[in-house]
């Protein structure tokens, strides 16, 4: 799947989108998958109440499964207008 | 309804005559403009937005949905920019038409209200003193949308 990262979870992260091939069933696990490979993840994920996911480009939850989602993005809360 | 996310700036006033232009039935047309506000004590060079193309045409199609679905409203205009912008500089607009002024100016809030922190957009403040930071988003900014 495509995992995309925005603001400064891109920043963190050090890129704006990768492709992932994982297994994780829920975006939780799809995080500790990640928070698991590198400090730069580790410390992206450290707090998930500062941050938003969306499956699919629509706005979701943390503990959504991921059976059949093409593509994840991450960031903070977001600040239009 | 009409929805365009651009880097370009746009002209307020000939939006607003387009937008209010041709139709006999709206007695009221009301308007919002968002614009790049200059800081106190470190002064703002320029601010810059990121976004999720794609996901930022879908989502601000579902919030003037909704208020469509909510209020009596003739149309619905939703203009917002990307990229760096200075102060003083429109960042972003919308307009809505309808017979009489309560929808209009209910459903340009509610449209405001959710853009601020459903629409994913986030801003950077670069400063004179050489400060980057990203615009935290407010408490204030969840709790305004209990209200609807």
């Amino acid at each position: 799947m495509d995992v995309l990262y925005f603001a400064w979870v891109r920043e963190r992260i050090g890129l704006p989108r990768e492709q992932i091939e994982t297994d994780a069933a829920t975006v939780n696990d799809l995080v500790a998958e990640l928070r698991a490979r590198e400090d730069r993840y580790d410390m992206a994920f450290s707090d998930l109440g500062a941050l938003r996911v969306a499956l699919d480009q629509q706005l979701s939850d943390f503990d959504a499964p991921l059976a059949g989602v093409r593509e994840v993005a991450f960031f903070p809360p977001m600040t239009g207008g | 309804m009409r929805i365009t996310v651009q880097e370009a700036p746009f002209d307020l006033g000939a939006e607003a005559n387009a937008f209010a232009a041709g139709r006999m039935d709206m007695g009221a047309i009301v308007t919002f403009t968002g614009v790049v506000r200059d800081l106190p004590g470190d002064p703002l060079l320029a601010m810059e937005i990121e976004h999720y193309p794609g996901m930022t045409e879908a989502a601000l199609t579902d919030i003037a949905t909704r208020a469509q679905e909510r209020w009596y409203l003739g149309d619905v205009l939703v203009i917002h920019r990307y990229g760096r912008m200075a102060p003083g500089e429109a960042i972003m607009m919308v307009a809505t038409a309808a017979p009489h002024r309560r929808d209009a100016f209910e459903a340009a809030e509610y449209l405001m209200d959710f853009l601020k922190s459903r629409a994913p957009f986030w801003k950077r403040e670069i400063t004179a003193n050489g400060a980057s930071d990203w615009v935290e988003a407010k408490d204030t900014d969840e709790d305004a949308l209990s209200r609807w």
